[in-house]
């Protein structure tokens, strides 16, 4: 160990400089930005069978040059429009939703947590993190337990009689937005408290003072000042349940397609890989606005508090 | 606002309740003796038994934490590296492209990484030979990819609060670049280096999407055989591997968080 450090100590300064960037920047674009080429690739070449079960899209063969572009699999989404842009709609309809539910029951949880004692606030503010460190694909398996039409919920209304038979609840909508909760709730909590957290109590007590009622102070004061939160809590849920694929396989029926379902089927089970990346690249399409909206309000929020720490979030 | 107050205050016991009462059943069901989920036939532990008999659940578990381990360990170093550039290095030529692709996984929908970097593996695979197929290999890189991402936010908040007046009084005093990094930077930022490796162990250690579109035969790990026996139906081998598995992560958690406040309850006179 000493040795080790002896000999990175002697390094020239401006190689070690390079190499931390480089190293890297390297292996993100050989193993983040090639991969997406190659996705965009695959979906303009066409299927066959073997192995993999598409063409080169280009490549050099005994008679020169030769390309395999299509844009078959483009074609094939729009021909089939209700089988693969009904599931994308569906999947910004129950995303968009999901963002909404979770911020009416991360609003509440934040401003409760931002205005405990410290001592609460810590007891509360681990309670939202540990979901967080545990695996969601064992809570969404514990969630089944809970809706089956078997499961705790309808077991305990039939047994208080508050229900004659069970409800469904599986396999709907309603198992979906519940499933969405559990997972993303933490993501949506996290950025409102920490914009809740810094807001002046003595702006809320001047108000009450100067005779503004409840719903007036948080019109005028709370909401305004917590809108930063809002939008980054938002955009931390949207963008991945757009592209949930777990919820959906485990929770929702075949009636409840999403996009990553879609994606998973053509891949796995139709093994049409060019028409799964036509998806992928259909998805990314979808997500590029929100996605250069979030890096954008990322950037102002570091540019205007530097100095604020954010919270331990991922 | 008394009325406010009481909506606040039951919409966030709701929330709570999502969260937690899925856990709560699903632990105290681990412990019954019967198959059937919604009905109690007595106390047993006999689904812990046969979770331990389970070569099948075992070994995916060791696959998982060996893959994690590796996952982990390589997005920790890359992490840091990320976070020394963003924070210390200034305006560098390639800044605005490291910044760019260092986020761009943080949002990018798991089941579209997976799928690329399924591609990727095999166009590599046909062009150089490597690597030879998919397995245990393919899942580390995919993960570590993704995980040097959040490693390098984590390690970024603190170094950006790190007081540079001592690694200038060590410049000062002779020391090298890299020494200082070594010995007093890296002992200063341990704390975040910690959280970041846990951070990119969970991710790994949990991730099916991404794992399942890299892994070949013989590598499932455990979210691939927990969802392949889910899809099944529920069984109640998993609720108590599901119950061990909470309890560990939730003791984790706890004594991180307590440890963190007596810290930093000892810092606060100061």
């Amino acid at each position: 160990m000493r040795g080790l450090v002896r000999y990175v100590a002697h390094l020239p300064a401006v190689t070690g400089r390079r190499l931390v960037i480089a190293l890297p920047l390297i292996w993100l674009a050989v193993f983040f930005f090639l991969p997406l080429v190659e996705t965009l690739q695959v979906s303009f070449t066409t299927p066959r069978r073997g192995i993999p079960p598409y063409a080169p899209l280009w490549g050099f063969g005994d008679d020169g040059f030769f390309t395999n572009f299509t844009t078959g699999n483009y074609a094939l989404l729009l021909q089939y429009w209700s089988d693969y842009f009904g599931p994308a709609l569906n999947s910004i309809k129950l995303a968009f939703f999901s963002t909404l539910v979770c911020l009416a029951f991360a609003y509440p949880m934040a401003w409760w947590i931002a205005r405990s004692t410290e001592k609460w606030r810590t007891i509360l503010l681990v309670m939202v993190m540990l979901p967080f460190w545990t695996s969601s694909l064992l809570r969404l398996y514990a969630l089944i337990g809970l809706l089956n039409p078997n499961g705790f919920i309808n077991a305990a209304g039939l047994w208080l009689g508050l229900i004659d038979a069970p409800m469904q609840m599986m396999q709907t909508d309603f198992s979906i937005y519940i499933g969405m909760v559990l997972t993303y709730l933490p993501l949506m909590i996290l950025p409102l408290y920490a914009v809740m957290v810094r807001l002046d109590a003595d702006l809320l007590a001047a108000a009450a003072d100067l005779g503004a009622s409840g719903p007036e102070i948080f019109r005028t004061i709370i909401l305004p000042l917590t809108i930063p939160g809002i939008v980054a809590g938002s955009l931390l849920v949207f963008i991945p349940a757009v592209g949930e694929f777990v919820i959906p396989a485990l929770l929702g029926g075949p009636d409840q397609l999403m996009m990553g379902k879609v994606l998973w089927t053509e891949f796995f089970r139709n093994r049409d890989w060019p028409v799964a990346s036509a998806i992928a690249i259909l998805l990314l399409a979808i997500l590029t606005v929100p996605i250069i909206y979030a890096r954008y309000q990322d950037g102002r929020v570091t540019a205007t508090d530097r100095s604020e720490r954010p919270v331990e979030a991922k | 606002m008394g009325r406010m107050n009481g909506l606040v205050l039951s919409l966030g016991a709701l929330g709570f309740g999502i969260l937690y009462l899925p856990i709560i059943v699903m632990i105290i069901y681990s412990f019954n003796a019967g198959k059937l989920v919604s009905v109690w036939s007595g106390a047993s532990l006999k689904w812990y038994a046969s979770l331990l008999e389970n070569d099948q659940l075992l070994s995916a578990f060791g696959t998982s934490l060996l893959i994690a381990i590796w996952a982990a360990t390589i997005a920790t170093v890359f992490g840091i590296c990320i976070a020394i550039a963003f924070v210390r290095f200034g305006n560098f030529r390639s800044r605005l492209a490291l910044s760019a692709i260092a986020s761009a996984p943080l949002v990018m929908p798991e089941i579209v990484t997976g799928l690329s970097m399924l591609l990727l593996f095999i166009s590599m695979e046909s062009l150089f030979g490597w690597p030879a197929g998919r397995g245990v290999d393919t899942i580390i890189i995919a993960h570590a990819t993704f995980g040097m991402c959040f490693a390098a936010v984590v390690v970024q908040a603190r170094l950006r609060d790190f007081d540079m007046a001592i690694e200038e009084a060590a410049a000062d005093l002779g020391a090298t670049q890299p020494f200082i990094f070594l010995s007093i930077t890296l002992p200063v930022i341990a704390p975040a280096v910690v959280a970041a490796w846990l951070l990119a162990f969970t991710l790994s250690f949990d991730d099916l999407v991404i794992a399942s579109f890299v892994s070949g035969p013989g590598s499932s790990t455990l979210p691939i055989l927990v969802f392949s026996k889910v899809r099944l139906g529920v069984t109640p081998e998993i609720n108590a591997l599901a119950t061990v598995m909470i309890l560990v992560v939730a003791v984790a958690v706890i004594g991180a968080s307590w440890v963190l406040r007596r810290r930093l309850a000892a810092r606060s006179p100061d």
